[in-house]
């Protein structure tokens, strides 16, 4: 237990380390300019560490499998598909559009139902083997990705533009309106993640035994579902997609806070995402020059361990 | 007490349980028996809340298990299946900390830590109380679950299968603490057996299933004779007495 507190201590210096530089670094002349700027980027991407972290550790959990991810199942997909079919139907100047609040629900309504009828074919049961669910998942992803496709080559072409804006966030371009959202979002989702703490760590041990301590597990995965697509919806709307970062940071969590605690994990994989996006943004910023985006740094990165994770996995079992 | 009322589960157009009723007496190890696939497994599943039945109902202190809260219902009644398999690191020790959930929602009391050392000395895994449960032997995470139950602390234990994986050795043991559970804390044990002669010999009475459907139920003295059990298992089992205990010697027999 003391050792784990060391861990989080030590995850916790490296984070504000990596923002204090991020923040601080080559800010010659326009400090007034320049900081605010990066105050933005810094929250947006602590924002979107947690989000994805904490969603993907509570949807591993009640999934019992510790290789699939929100993401990788196609459900940020969901965001570029909803957001499309509101650019084909409604228009750019829609109120669909121009409401960032109705824009956003619309989003995380659509995101909540995909997972949960993706929940319901896929992970009720286990009986499917973790191959075929990763193979429907890539086919999801490619079937939503071809249908969006179809649906922007019809789009007129100034209206592709401003939708082509609305997928694309990146950390370079935070919607920064959104910004105050995606905390309350967060908050919320904090205040319920502490009722729920415990529960969950019973769940992960099954749902019969979960259900021999007294859980109401079927309820409780619903409720878990919910939280963990409002939370992708939330970082996906902020940032635009970033498909292998929770595999990443929540495996990287299991392996070097060895506990099932998932106050724990969560804060731990939490951190960790902190680290890669706000020391990966320096380096992309500073070293690298803005020749690549973070996000395909860590999807790089993220692939390569996600293949490695497979392996492992297969010999294991 | 537990009382099962009229119930059917079926799978598909398969009814796997057909209309069993039961009462469930206190303060006794009564043992589920049947051939493979007679329902005994899926009828616990029942009586814990694991599964929904079809129809009929189970009771218990009268009143139906599903309108009890899923919190006082884990404070009664605790349920123990077959596959244990668990990819999350935890000692033993935490293990079987997670039985005073109900009581403590994760925040354990003196109370709650002397059970749970009780529940560890009950199944002699003191020694091993911090090794990781996915580095144990199937035998030793077998009891390291069964502690977890104990530490639970129900008046009502059902498990299902429990000798799965176990030597005769631990066997033994095991049988011998669920007759002690009965005989000096006054629990009521429930018990899914494949052995007949572990049934035969610890439990007070003997349901049997077939294809559904119950066929016997009663004092194992009652059951464990030579008609009995050639109804219930179509093939002709001998019983010979030895040292007071009636054993089935079946290994030999021509149907």
């Amino acid at each position: 237990m003391r050792n784990n507190t060391t861990k989080i201590i030590f995850l916790l210096v490296l984070a504000i380390i990596c923002i204090l530089f991020y923040g601080f670094y080559d800010i010659k002349g326009g400090f007034d300019y320049a900081f605010p700027r990066r105050m933005i980027k810094i929250v947006a991407m602590v924002i979107t560490g947690i989000a994805i972290s904490y969603s993907t550790v509570v949807f591993q959990t009640i999934t019992h499998n510790r290789i699939l991810t929100p993401s990788v199942m196609g459900l940020d997909s969901m965001y570029e598909v909803v957001q499309t079919l509101i650019y084909f139907f409604a228009g750019s100047m829609s109120i669909w559009v121009l409401n960032q609040y109705l824009n956003f629900g619309a989003a995380i309504s659509a995101m909540v139902i995909f997972a949960i009828i993706l929940y319901r074919f896929l992970f009720r049961t286990n009986k499917y083997p973790i191959y075929l669910l990763l193979l429907i998942g890539m086919i999801l992803g490619t079937l939503l990705g071809s249908f969006v496709t179809f649906l922007q080559v019809l789009i007129d072409p100034v209206e592709y533009l401003s939708l082509q804006s609305q997928l694309f966030a990146s950390f370079t371009n935070v919607k920064a309106e959104l910004l105050y959202i995606a905390a309350g979002i967060l908050l919320i989702a904090f205040i319920y993640g502490y009722t729920i703490m415990s529960k969950l760590d019973v769940m992960s041990l099954g749902r019969e035994h979960a259900m021999n301590l007294g859980i109401n597990y079927d309820r409780m995965v619903m409720n878990i579902l919910i939280l963990s697509s409002v939370l992708i919806a939330t970082s996906t709307a902020l940032v635009g997609p970033i498909t292998f970062l929770g595999l990443i940071v929540a495996n990287l969590s299991y392996q070097f806070l060895v506990t099932y605690k998932h106050s724990m994990l969560i804060l731990g994989a939490s951190l960790i995402s902190i680290i890669a996006l706000v020391g990966g943004q320096f380096l992309v910023e500073h070293i690298l020059e803005l020749r690549t985006t973070l996000s395909v740094i860590i999807n790089f990165v993220g692939g390569i361990y996600f293949i490695y994770l497979l392996l492992k996995e297969s010999r294991s079992a | 007490m537990i009382e099962i009322k009229g119930l059917t589960k079926r799978f598909g157009k398969k009814s796997v349980v057909e209309d069993v009723s039961v009462k469930i007496k206190q303060g006794t190890i009564t043992s589920f028996i049947g051939p493979n696939g007679a329902g005994k497994s899926t009828l616990l599943s029942m009586v814990s809340r694991l599964l929904d039945a079809d129809t009929g109902e189970v009771l218990l202190d009268k009143n139906n298990v599903k309108k009890w809260k899923s919190d006082e219902f884990a404070k009664r009644v605790s349920i123990l299946k077959q596959s244990n398999y668990t990819n999350v690191r935890l000692t033993v020790r935490e293990l079987i900390s997670f039985g005073r959930y109900p009581y403590s929602r994760g925040r354990l009391t003196a109370e709650d830590e002397r059970l749970v050392d009780q529940a560890l000395e009950y199944m002699n895994l003191q020694d091993i109380q911090d090794q990781f449960i996915d580095e144990l032997s199937g035998g030793q995470r077998q009891r390291a679950f069964i502690a977890m139950i104990i530490a639970q602390d129900t008046d009502y234990v059902l498990l299902d299968e429990p000798l799965n994986n176990l030597d005769m050795k631990h066997s033994v043991q095991i049988m011998k603490i669920l007759r002690k559970l009965v005989d000096d804390l006054g629990k009521t044990v429930v018990i899914v057996l494949h052995d007949i002669n572990f049934a035969s010999v610890y439990s007070d009475r003997i349901v049997a299933l077939k294809d559904g459907k119950l066929v016997k139920d009663g004092p194992t003295k009652d059951i464990i004779n030579s008609e009995s059990l050639r109804e219930i298992y179509d093939m002709h089992i001998p019983v010979q007495v030895q040292d007071g205990c009636r054993i089935c010697v079946y290994f030999n027999s021509h149907a």
